[in-house]
């Protein structure tokens, strides 16, 4: 359902908006960020420079190296009495980057989340478990804030205590499940060896987010949960989940929010803006956010922009999955690979179970990846050559993707380990 | 006339086979035949047991993924020559065996080999009209 006017605005209607928030927002940043003025002038840029929506283009590029120098608070438009919430990435790379939001940001998140739900098709009627961690990360209270706005009743259990999770959903009845796709997997395998059957319960949508995932999981979370698998987007950086969200009608590309976060897809070496359709490095712009805006900001993600229309009655873009982060993709031998990529290989061979671990590792001057996955009973065989064509099978499949082969090793059931929020795909060795 | 088997899928790592059958002891499942099919990554353990049922899922709640074929199990006499009989039956019928093995019972007395075919059927007529018995499940897992 649409949950705003702006959803469907006309284009040329939208794009005069933006052009009024963008301009408005340059004026703002110039004047109250000092750090922001000074990468300006180094470019010889001035907020009345920006004429059109192209003229973006002249503006430099924020980056997470940006935000790690002005930790914690250097980048806020307003003073700190003004902030009433923090939040923070993990900071597992590095120093952790802080956002700070005013009332109004909150509100504004909120209503974008509200807007992200809706199009998912959750209404005030809906009982929604909110399995995303609660706390710094911005997934627990911006998923909540936003099922509050849509008038939902929220049940806000945090991650984790799989068990008691499952006895929730079922006591209480809930109809929506929001979480990250790989530990909505871990709860779907705890149902069942629990004795739950998904068609028993209620629950009939899934919004998931948080990290990338593949239409062949997409499937396979729908069939075993029985529920509509929609994608949302978001990072913390721009605001947090509700970016940008698949609409139930189509599951088709995710609408991005464009009232609010101006899109550009640039060249992930040359940062050189793509046309419209090119897979590059999604780059946003905060449109209307008020105590940390970020110009042009580099997610890292990479995906493209599409500008066809959807049955929906959107009018915003639409962005396919993202396929990964250029943080995650792994170069073996050369070749550019993200772990999605070999999800869906897996996934689209019958009876292939979700779980999978990659590990890479040099020999020599020789990249070396594994596949390790679990054997699940519909794959087993008592003869070595049904499990034997398998592992040549999958081997084949991911030739073909990355052009040289790999070791699939097929390990026992459970021994990958289980997500909890994010879930670990890859072991990189050749870091150590 | 077919026997059930049990196959585990095992891993190529330290102690799982030690596992396999201290699990099974505890549980008071007697091994009757057993075989471990292997690659350089991992392992096929094929086992007929007093219990197949029980034996199946007691490993299952252990982790362990476990699947059930049908083998036929047949008599030989426990001598030179026992097995090739049979075999040289298998051959001119133009069977494929997909694996076998065997045991003997009490020496000098029958030989059992269990095998499996990709038809097992087929391979049930051949071994009786060569006048080889072959054993029910009954008489194996009571063994």
């Amino acid at each position: 359902m649409i949950w705003n006017d702006h959803e469907t605005m006309p284009r040329e209607e939208l794009r005069a908006l933006q052009l009024e928030r963008l301009q408005k927002l340059v004026a703002r940043v110039y004047d109250k960020v000092p750090y922001y003025r000074g990468k300006m002038d180094k470019v010889g840029v001035k907020p009345k420079d920006i004429r059109t929506l192209e003229d973006i283009r002249l503006l430099p590029f924020t980056t997470k190296e940006d935000l790690r120098q002005n930790y914690p608070f250097g980048l806020f438009t307003v003073p700190m009495d003004e902030i009433v919430r923090l939040h923070a990435s993990s900071g597992t790379t590095g120093k952790p980057t802080v956002v700070g939001y005013t009332k109004e940001d909150i509100k504004l998140w909120a209503g974008l989340m509200a807007r992200s739900l809706s199009a998912a098709g959750v209404t005030s009627k809906d009982i929604i478990q909110n399995a995303y961690g609660y706390g710094l990360f911005t997934g627990g209270l911006g998923a909540h804030y936003g099922a509050e706005e849509l008038g939902a009743t929220v049940i806000p259990i945090s991650g984790g205590q799989t068990k008691r999770q499952i006895t929730i959903m079922r006591d209480f009845g809930s109809t929506v499940l929001l979480s990250t796709p790989s530990y909505a997997m871990n709860l779907a395998e705890v149902m069942i060896e629990s004795g739950v059957d998904p068609a028993d319960l209620p629950l009939r949508v899934g919004v998931f987010g948080a990290e990338p995932w593949s239409e062949g999981m997409r499937h396979d979370l729908e069939k075993r949960l029985r529920i509509k698998a929609i994608d949302i987007y978001g990072l913390s950086e721009i605001i947090g989940p509700g970016v940008a969200v698949e609409c139930i009608e189509e599951q088709k590309g995710l609408h991005i929010f464009e009232d609010h976060f101006l899109p550009e897809i640039v060249d992930q070496n040359t940062f050189e803006p793509l046309p419209m359709g090119e897979t590059g490095e999604l780059v946003f712009t905060t449109l209307t956010k008020t105590a940390f805006p970020v110009i042009r900001y580099r997610t890292k993600d990479i995906s493209r922009l599409s500008d066809t229309l959807c049955s929906c009655g959107r009018t915003m873009l639409r962005m396919p999955k993202v396929s990964g982060r250029t943080d995650d993709m792994l170069i073996i031998r050369g070749v550019n690979v993200f772990p999605s990529q070999i999800e869906q290989v897996l996934m689209s061979i019958e009876g292939v179970e979700p779980h999978y671990l990659i590990i890479v590792d040099r020999q020599g001057a020789m990249d070396t990846m594994e596949v390790q996955v679990e054997v699940s009973e519909n794959i087993f065989s008592d003869e070595i050559k049904d499990m034997v064509s398998i592992t040549k099978r999958i081997q084949a499949d991911i030739k073909d993707l990355i052009g040289s082969t790999c070791k699939i090793t097929m390990v026992e059931p459970k021994t990958i380990k289980r997500s909890e929020g994010k879930a670990q795909r890859v072991i990189d060795k050749r870091k150590i | 006339m077919q026997v059930e088997q049990i196959a585990i899928f095992l891993e190529n790592r330290a102690g799982r086979l030690a596992e396999i059958t201290s699990t099974l002891a505890e549980n008071g499942i007697n091994i009757r035949a057993l075989s471990l099919a292997d690659t350089a990554d991992f392992g096929i353990l094929r086992l007929i047991v007093n219990d197949i049922d029980k034996a199946c899922q007691i490993l299952k709640d252990h982790g362990f993924t476990v699947g059930k074929t049908e083998v036929l199990v047949v008599e030989v006499p426990d001598q030179p020559g026992g097995l090739a009989g049979a075999l040289s039956a298998v051959n001119n019928a133009q069977l494929n065996i997909e694996y076998m093995y065997a045991f003997s019972q009490r020496s000098g007395e029958s030989g059992l080999i269990i095998f499996r075919f990709d038809d097992q059927e087929a391979a049930a007529k051949v071994f009786q009209k060569a006048g080889m018995r072959i054993l029910n499940g009954e008489e194996v897992y009571a063994i």
